[in-house]
């Protein structure tokens, strides 16, 4: 599903750079729950951008679903992104001025879906996370569990083979994070790929492999027994 | 090319900010207005400058006499020059080809009466050319003829304003007006854009007159128009020419100013286009300028958000968005922006324009507006500057990058 071989990255800092990924080998499979863990400053957020194609890296091989990810044009990676793949975020990053429906149809209106059925289809994925009533109601107007199910509704939209969730339940309280958390557990149960970024343990050991990174190199990478979140619900 | 999803996003986007819209709005509708009511003015000098000339044909010359101010040829100085009939078939002879309307005027007053109302007026005695010199309009009846000329005949045409004040309510046509103690037959009454005093005049057969004032065959001025098909210089040369064979003519020296006096109106038209031209460039340099201040104002708002923005930008990049729709999402929404704001302006300083123009007339400025052409013109000229406004920003919002706008910060 995913392979990353060698991957390189550093950012400039002021005359020197600084070397944020050194390294990395990275094997996911299709139907894998990995956690992606490590302090601030090991760059755990640089390789999920990259994965994300949201930036670039300096060397090293990524191939997605059999699909290089290199030298893309902003066009292209645009189009690959929306294909691809799905974001949450750990500030729910939802359009402040459109609603739930209208948000979710976001990635299918940059497909160049028909309004009616981008509707019709953004409905369903609503209704998946619960959140069918509250289609109309601005961002605003919903909890941080409501907007953050709201957002994984949006990433589940365009169908996409790998979810990408950085810091999904860095927002919020206990209670709802494992609310979250089960969602999310719920959807690799039905086969989706998801690749999470958390420096919470109790979150990551709900996932099924932990990966975590030091000072830009992988440290460990593990399977685990994967801890159900519905239990703390 | 129309993508009705575009479109409803732009104006989602314009609906759900509207204080923002509003204001970046307000700078462009206001650079319009000032620009509306400044071309407005201008407009409005131009016709002034415009009617002050439309009592006489522009391509009018006029021959005077006077006295000779210097001896030439064995005569003395103080000689007083008078021009008789020989003398205007001289110029319509000598010039025939050049010329348009000619004729030749003598000036009376003339005291002038109809039963019991009287009054003192301006009488020009005429030949039918003068009609076209002096833009007379015929409102009822006719104007002298040639036939009138020969046979000196006792008709007079008069202005509006002699029927208004001596005939009162009643026709004048057909009646006799008694002018120092001689009965002539009104054939005819006409109206002037010249203003009232030019409606106040009693035009008779230019033969009349000298048969009844004094029997000879003298007049006091030659006026003609030249053939409008000529030029600015040529109109300037044939002028120059006239003053020449009229001083050789009546053995007048060339540096004397005094004795042949002609008058060419193309001298004046010169001037008053050259300060048409220049008040109009005046009046596109200020308008540009405060459409360019109106151009940046709105850059600037776009600027500041597309910044605001930024992490929309950010989002919609993330899901799919590609740079263009990006960039077509900015400057649609510039140029709408621009457009509806300009529009307004141009409205409101049509509506000012409307409401306090005929108070400016003090003020010699008449009849201020702005032309249909202007209207179409600024249409377009706002849709560009909408889209040059736009584009800076536009470009910039396509440059940002997702990761740099979804920092969780």
């Amino acid at each position: 599903m995913l392979k990353i071989n060698q991957l390189h990255k550093s950012y400039p800092i002021g005359d020197s750079s600084l070397h944020v990924l050194k390294g990395i080998d990275l094997k996911v499979e299709e139907g894998e729950m990995v956690a992606i863990m490590g302090s601030s400053g090991s760059g755990k957020s640089t390789l999920l951008n990259i994965i994300g194609m949201l930036d670039e890296a300096d060397s090293g091989d990524y191939i997605l679903d059999g699909l290089p990810i290199k030298d893309l044009t902003e066009k292209k990676a645009a189009v690959y992104r929306n294909k691809f793949l799905g974001f949450i975020f750990q500030s729910f990053n939802l359009i402040n001025y459109k609603n739930a429906l209208e948000n979710v149809a976001l990635p299918l209106y940059y497909q160049g879906m028909k309004r009616k059925e981008r509707q019709e289809k953004a409905l369903f994925h609503l209704e998946k996370v619960g959140l069918a009533d509250w289609a109309q109601h601005l961002p605003k107007e919903l909890s941080g569990g409501q907007n953050q199910r709201v957002a994984i509704a949006r990433a589940l939209a365009a169908n996409p083979k790998l979810l990408l969730a950085d810091e999904p339940t860095g927002a919020l309280d206990t209670k709802t994070s494992h609310e979250i958390m089960a969602f999310i557990q719920q959807l690799n149960d039905e086969g989706k790929t998801i690749l999470m970024v958390t420096h919470e343990e109790d979150i990551a050991s709900m996932c099924k492999r932990v990966v975590r990174l030091r000072d830009g190199v992988i440290m460990e990478d593990k399977k685990v027994e994967q801890v159900r979140a519905e239990q703390y619900v | 090319m129309f993508d009705l999803d575009l479109w409803r996003e732009i104006f989602q986007s314009i609906n759900m900010n509207r204080t923002r819209s509003l204001l970046s709005g307000f700078t462009v509708a206001f650079a319009i207005l000032l620009f509306t009511i400044l071309f407005g003015i201008a407009n409005g000098l131009q016709n002034t400058f415009a009617e002050a000339f439309v009592d006489d044909a522009s391509n009018s010359i006029f021959i005077n006499s006077g006295k000779t101010t210097k001896a030439h040829k064995g005569l003395q100085a103080g000689r007083r020059i008078k021009f008789k009939n020989e003398d205007f078939d001289y110029v319509k002879d000598e010039f025939g080809n050049k010329i348009e309307f000619i004729t030749a005027r003598i000036y009376r007053n003339a005291q002038a009466s109809f039963r019991n109302e009287q009054n003192t007026y301006d009488l020009r005695a005429v030949h039918p050319d003068h009609q076209f010199l002096e833009k007379t309009k015929i409102k009822e009846g006719r104007y002298i003829n040639q036939n009138d000329l020969n046979k000196k005949t006792k008709v007079v045409v008069i202005g509006r304003l002699v029927e208004e004040d001596l005939f009162l309510k009643t026709k004048a046509l057909g009646k006799y007006i008694n002018l120092s103690g001689i009965q002539y037959k009104v054939v005819g009454i006409f109206t002037d854009d010249g203003g009232d005093n030019e409606e106040r005049k009693i035009y008779m057969p230019i033969t009349t007159a000298q048969h009844l004032y004094g029997n000879n065959d003298y007049i006091d001025q030659i006026s003609l128009t030249y053939n409008p098909e000529m030029n600015y210089d040529q109109a300037l040369a044939f002028g120059n020419q006239i003053t020449k064979k009229m001083k050789d003519r009546f053995s007048v020296a060339r540096s004397d100013q005094r004795a042949i006096r002609v008058r060419n109106m193309a001298e004046g038209t010169k001037a008053v286009g050259q300060m048409t031209f220049g008040l109009s460039v005046i009046i596109l340099v200020i308008g540009f300028g405060t459409l360019i201040a109106g151009v940046v104002g709105i850059s600037n708002i776009m600027i500041f958000i597309v910044k605001e923005r930024t992490k929309e930008i950010g989002i919609r990049k993330a899901l799919g968005a590609s740079p263009r729709s990006i960039v077509s999402i900015i400057l649609i929404e510039s140029i709408i922006i621009t457009a509806i704001a300009g529009y307004f302006g141009l409205l409101i300083g049509m509506g000012v324009l409307e409401l306090v123009g005929p108070s400016l007339k003090t003020y010699f400025i008449k009849d201020p507006g702005v032309s249909n052409s202007l209207v179409i013109g600024a249409t377009i000229t706002l849709i560009l500057a909408g889209a040059i406004a736009g584009y800076l920003p536009a470009k910039k919002a396509s440059r940002i990058k997702p990761i740099v706008a979804l920092r969780n910060d």
